[in-house]
């Protein structure tokens, strides 16, 4: 089991949900993305998922689209993602899951590209545009390498398809909580519990949820239902908005403390 | 030739279906319909009706003596897409994706659009078909096509600026295909070209058959035989995968796409990904691409805004692997000479988009025999082109 899988069994045991946090790798610089992730991991967060950006994100908001332009215009390359995980990983234990799309993969090389993660200590990886079908191509060399394939459930999935998805899940499954792109509507709680509820009938994996959760009240609801929350965009709006203060660090720890407190 | 793509829409190793989790099932939904409507004859029957009735096919295979004449080689002939009704190959498609959305009970449509000629064929469908519509087009499309957005507005579809990028076609297209993943469980995809995830590249070219169908069917009444070669522009491959299917195990007919080679193909100032892109993938399918090295999309560039597209269709970049079909490139300037050589030898304004293809028929003409034929396909007219043409001028 890697670091993803028991970072949810020590949560599990001490009655805690996970938080899992996503921010843009490179914006505003790789060098605060880097200052990011360590405070964050002191202040409560679980497990990151670190965007790797690409210049066509067709799954991602407004919020996220912007940070990958920006963290595109500063230089950063999946090269550049990768030196980070391996330059954390001298400091932090905590599970790192890669988030993006195919493209700057399939550009890097996707053997070298899972060698070269699992070298640099990623746990996961989440690619939004390979769906089962596709997954192969990635998976023979993530797979042995012994990366996480995170997958994806939408609301939109249907039972024969999500029996297909579990069969193959690693790591912990996603659940996209809203039919739309990142950060762009409020969770229903009532539909995403009936949701987890089928899905759990069928799986032990570990369940989180993500895409629209911004505020401590949603994390609450939807902490109570799973076994992890995903906040994205959300912070993506924090660390822009403060990206000149001398604070930055500190504002976004302090957000996340109070995300995580209602999961403990 | 084998029977390409396989069921996953694979033509060899380009094509797929990369799409997010939340519009697959809405991607296999439509794959099912559309397979169901292949084999309906009342559907075949019901689409041959409005191609015939409402978009006044078939279009007619035009001999163009002058042309011929100044040019001195081999014979040409024009497919009139142009005479469809809303002036192009568009049409075709979306009046097929049309029928296929009100056989799935769907009463919303979305399309992107670059030149506009999609977007007014779609919002004219909708109107056809009392469907909601919304078009998704660049800004700096809407500034370069304007008679288009007008012409979408007054057919009552609300049309979309998109800011992103460089405001032209691509992102047109990533603004619709996440307006779609939020709103897929009532809203259908009207996809303008041989491109996107599986089954869009080979739906479409199923609908634009028709055009080399009909073409095959008009020389060889004319000329009793199969022509020499065919043209057609590039952009994503719809007129040209239409233009060419009908033909593709006669292995003595050359096939021509003409890509748009912009400013220069020594500049990047460009749109052709087969002859100058790469292997990669973009929205929902694996094909050439215009990249960098770190596989981060480059803008696309081309004076013909239908052009202007960084990819293209994955069974294109299955014919130029295979080198079924050759693929070369024709540059703004060249496109705009052909431009004003068609409207003032035949009387033909012609697209933008499609005087990349007379341009590069002019380039091969001449050297060939007269007794041999090229076939263009004219995949629309030039009207939207006006403003642009002075600008130019
Ligand atoms: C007249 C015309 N021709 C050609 C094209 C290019 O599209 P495709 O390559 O799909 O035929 C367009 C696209 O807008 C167009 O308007």
């Amino acid at each position: 089991m890697g670091r993803i899988g028991r970072k949810f069994e020590s949560l599990h045991a001490k009655n805690e949900k996970a938080l899992i946090v996503y921010l843009t790798a490179g914006d505003p610089s790789l060098a605060i993305t880097k200052q990011l992730i360590l405070g964050l991991e002191k202040s409560g967060a679980d497990i990151l998922e670190i965007g790797v950006p690409f210049s066509d994100p067709t799954a991602d908001g407004p919020v996220i689209q912007a940070a990958s332009q920006r963290a595109l215009k500063t230089g950063t390359t999946l090269q550049g993602v990768l030196n980070l995980v391996a330059d954390i990983r001298r400091m932090s234990e905590i599970p790192i899951v890669l988030f993006g799309y195919f493209n700057p993969i399939f550009a890097y090389g996707v053997e070298k590209f899972a060698k070269t993660a699992e070298k640099a200590g990623v746990d996961g990886v989440l690619v939004v545009d390979l769906p089962p079908e596709e997954a192969p191509e990635l998976r023979i060399h993530t797979d042995a390498a012994g990366l996480d394939f995170i997958s994806l459930v939408a609301p939109t999935t249907g039972g024969d398809r999500l029996k297909t998805i579990l069969k193959d899940a690693t790591g912990f499954l996603y659940y996209i909580s809203i039919t739309g792109v990142t950060g762009t509507a409020a969770p229903k709680t009532a539909d995403i519990a009936r949701e987890i509820g089928k899905i759990r009938k069928l799986t032990k994996m570990p369940i989180a949820v993500g895409f629209g959760i911004s505020n401590a009240e949603q994390a609450k609801e939807i902490g109570a239902i799973a076994d992890g929350i995903v906040i994205g965009s959300a912070v993506v709006k924090l660390i822009n908005e403060n990206r000149n203060s001398d604070d930055l660090t500190e504002i976004v720890c302090k957000y996340i403390k109070n995300i995580k407190k209602p999961l403990v | 030739m084998k029977n390409l793509p396989d069921q996953y829409g694979h033509f060899d190793i380009f094509g797929g279906r990369y799409a997010a989790e939340t519009l697959m099932p809405a991607l296999l939904e439509l794959e099912e319909a559309y397979d169901k409507a292949k084999k309906d004859k009342s559907f075949a029957k019901e689409f041959d009706w409005y191609r015939r009735e409402y978009a006044g096919r078939p279009t007619p295979l035009y001999f163009a003596r002058r042309m011929t004449n100044a040019l001195g080689g081999a014979k040409i002939y024009l497919k009139r897409e142009d005479l469809n009704h809303t002036g192009s190959h568009k049409i075709n498609n979306t009046l097929g994706q049309a029928l296929l959305a009100r056989r799935m009970g769907k009463k919303k449509v979305i399309a992107e659009t670059g030149a506009g000629q999609h977007g007014v064929a779609t919002a004219t469908v909708a109107a056809l078909f009392g469907m909601e519509c919304k078009i998704f087009m660049g800004e700096e499309d809407i500034r370069r096509q304007e008679p288009n957005v007008f012409r979408m507005k007054i057919l009552g579809a609300e049309v979309v600026p998109v800011k992103s990028g460089t405001s032209t076609l691509k992102d047109a297209m990533n603004e619709a295909m996440r307006y779609w993943v939020g709103s897929v469980r009532d809203t259908f995809y009207i996809i303008g070209t041989t491109a996107g995830p599986h089954p869009y590249p080979v739906m479409v070219r199923n609908f634009q058959s028709v055009i080399g169908l009909e073409l095959k069917k008009q020389i060889h009444k004319t000329e009793s035989r199969n022509p020499d070669a065919l043209v057609a522009c590039v952009g994503g491959g719809s007129n040209a995968m239409g233009t060419f299917y009908a033909f593709r195990n006669d292995k003595k007919v050359a096939m021509f796409g003409v890509e748009a080679a912009g400013h220069g193909m020594n500049t990047k100032e460009h749109s052709a990904s087969i002859s100058g892109g790469k292997v990669g993938v973009l929205h929902g399918n694996k094909t050439y691409l215009l990249q960098d090295e770190h596989g981060q999309v480059r803008d696309a560039y081309s004076i013909a805004a239908g052009l202007d597209y960084p990819g293209v269709g994955p069974e294109h970049a299955y014919l130029a692997q295979t080198g079924r079909a050759t693929y070369v490139t024709v540059t703004d300037a060249e496109a705009v000479d052909a431009f004003s050589f068609l409207s003032r030898k035949e009387g033909i304004i012609p697209a933008l988009e499609s005087s990349h293809a007379i341009a590069y028929a002019m380039k091969i003409a001449p050297a060939m025999k007269k007794n041999k034929i090229i076939v263009i396909c004219l995949s629309g007219r030039g009207d939207k082109d006006a403003q642009t043409i002075i600008e130019t001028m």
